[in-house]
């Protein structure tokens, strides 16, 4: 897969994607405001965000089919400008969410006609290399109308691998496949990345992004966090403690207002309690101590477990009630 | 600035040609439809009297052979009026624009490949009908289409011309068009200015001699360069990708 371009200074760039302060408005209508972040050669970093976040459109953009509005980028090592359109789009490869393939075209029709406009050489090496890859090698010469939403998206990735691309931008690349084709998708996805090839994923679909992504951006029209998904979840909730007994507890307070790892508690369902925690590994034999010591019948104590999607929502929801005052 | 590689303008070419190969309708219409252009032209020469003098037998076969001409205006308007906008309306056109291929290189390609079929049908249209003339019409009248050298000559050289000018016509509204429909009824509207010079020249307003085929020619030709280039402007990447028009950037505009 390709290097770190080598710029003309003669200097090795050090990120795939650096963007500042990057503005795209559609008339008086904000598509995305004064994003910036930084994405590593060989990462895979996740987009995520509601419908009209502006995420597609920000592929878009750094994919040079759009004019910024204000801001600067550098894609691949070339800044984002009117004259080096081709050369960076020489470099990355995009995939819409909408694979666009010529339906009364081959799967290798289209394949060779794509590789003619990257301009590669044995593109017949390069397409069968693309589509083992994407295991269609036995569907090469089916008419892609004839193919599965599945099996299109798969030809669609297959194009995005022709030209040996720098960065990879597919947008919601599972979008409408069925989980086993969603399975062999992440697959490929976690191969590239094996591969060191670097990979600008926007989706809806935060278990994908969970499982794929070495960090995450939260973009809700301009950008709400960027970290590693274990660091959102550490930034956005608190630590906590899951208590669950097998028959309520008659006063819960006595038992936990007093421990001092415990910082406050609060009650979910019958019989379950969560109790807000600096130290879960501290807090925890504590509060076991004082469960025993009261006779409650302890069927567990485990600490909770945030999902991308828990700081996902916490995030879009601050936005919603903040449109909402 | 670098001007358009050929590979890619060639790619482009191979792949709607294909496509069109692959289209029944395309291509059942490209071998019937210049066909009806040979019926009013044979019937013509076929019911002609022979008797009237050699004068008035060249002013009678003039209007029949650029009647012909209207083959390589009307063929390509509908596919040239359909490549962008059909594009668009496939959902091809965003995973074109996201390669190296240049807006220049693009339309080339396009008028390239409506070119190709265009050519290649009406010379062997024309090439049909002298060949019929040849033998079997009456030989005055044969003689006095083969008398007409400038008319035979506007025929075979403006045959590409004003193909050029449909093309360049049906491009610039399937790049400006939102619908193929749309697209497709104001494409034929490039066929007016060729019908009213072929009806000028019919009805003996314009002389067909080789100076004024010429001097047609060239202007033309000229046009056509040009709307080419006005054609490669018009097309507006973010709005053919978003269905919105371009705002001002502070950045310079990215549209290669």
């Amino acid at each position: 897969m390709s290097a770190p371009p080598t710029l003309s200074h003669g200097t090795t760039s050090e990120s795939a994607l650096v963007v500042s302060n990057l503005t795209k408005r559609f008339g008086d209508r904000t598509a995305f405001s004064e994003i910036s972040f930084e994405v590593g050669y060989g990462e895979v970093f996740g987009f995520l965000g509601p419908n009209g976040a502006g995420k597609t459109t920000t592929v878009r953009t750094l994919g040079t089919l759009l004019a910024p509005t204000s801001g600067s980028a550098t894609v691949a090592g070339i800044p984002l400008s009117a004259d080096n359109g081709v050369e960076i789009r020489q470099r990355i490869a995009i995939m819409p969410e909408s694979p666009g393939l010529y339906l009364r075209l081959t799967v290798t029709e289209n394949l060779e006609f794509f590789a003619g406009l990257y301009g590669l050489h044995q593109p017949t090496a390069r397409i069968k290399d693309a589509l083992e890859a994407v295991n269609l090698a036995d569907r090469a010469s089916d008419l892609c109308g004839g193919l599965s939403k599945g099996l299109r998206q798969r030809v669609g990735l297959a194009r995005t691998l022709l030209s040996d691309p720098a960065i990879m931008f597919l947008d919601e690349p599972t979008s409408g496949l069925d989980p086993v084709a969603s399975l062999e998708v992440h697959n490929l996805i976690i191969g590239l990345r094996q591969k060191g090839v670097t990979i600008f994923l926007t989706t809806h679909r935060l278990d994908e992004a969970e499982k794929l992504c070495d960090r995450v951006a939260i973009m809700n029209q301009s950008l709400r966090t960027v970290g590693r998904p274990d660091e959102l979840r550490e930034r956005l909730f608190k630590k906590a403690l899951v208590v669950r007994t097998l028959a309520p507890l008659s006063d819960p307070d006595k038992i936990f207002a007093h421990l001092a790892a415990v910082e406050n508690w609060r009650s979910e369902e019958p019989g379950s309690y969560v109790l807000s925690v600096s130290d879960p590994n501290v807090a925890a034999p504590e509060v076991a101590r004082s469960l025993v010591g009261a006779g409650a019948d302890v069927l567990s104590i485990a600490e909770a477990q945030h999902s991308l999607e828990d700081v996902y929502l916490e995030l879009i929801n601050d936005d919603v009630e903040a449109t909402k005052s | 600035m670098r001007g358009p590689d050929t590979t890619r303008v060639l790619a482009v070419m191979r792949k709607e040609l294909l496509e069109y190969r692959r289209t029944r309708a395309i291509v059942v219409t490209m071998i019937i439809f210049p066909f009806f252009f040979l019926i009013e032209p044979i019937v013509s020469i076929f019911v002609a009297s022979p008797s009237g003098s050699a004068a008035s037998l060249d002013k009678f076969v003039t209007f029949p052979l650029l009647y012909m001409l209207l083959v390589p205006v009307v063929m390509p308007s509908t596919l040239a009026a359909y490549s962008v906008v059909g594009e668009r309306e496939q959902g091809t056109l965003e995973p074109l624009l996201t390669t190296p291929l240049r807006t220049s290189e693009l339309i080339l390609g396009k008028a390239a490949a409506v070119m190709v079929p265009t050519m290649v049908l009406s010379y062997s249209l024309y090439v049909l009908f002298l060949l019929c003339v040849q033998l079997f019409a009456h030989p005055a009248i044969s003689s006095a289409v083969f008398h007409e050298g400038p008319v035979l000559l506007a025929l075979f050289l403006f045959a590409p011309l004003v193909a050029g000018w449909a093309i360049v016509v049906g491009l610039a509204v399937s790049v400006r068009a939102n619908d193929v429909r749309v697209a497709q009824q104001l494409g034929a509207l490039a066929s007016f200015p060729i019908v009213a010079v072929v009806l000028l020249m019919a009805v003996g307003v314009i002389h067909a001699t080789f100076g004024v085929a010429f001097a047609f020619a060239l202007v033309i030709l000229a046009i056509d360069l040009r709307a080419l280039r006005i054609v490669s402007r018009m097309f507006n990447r973010e709005r053919l990708v978003t269905g919105t028009k371009a705002t001002r950037s502070r950045t310079r505009r990215v549209s290669p």
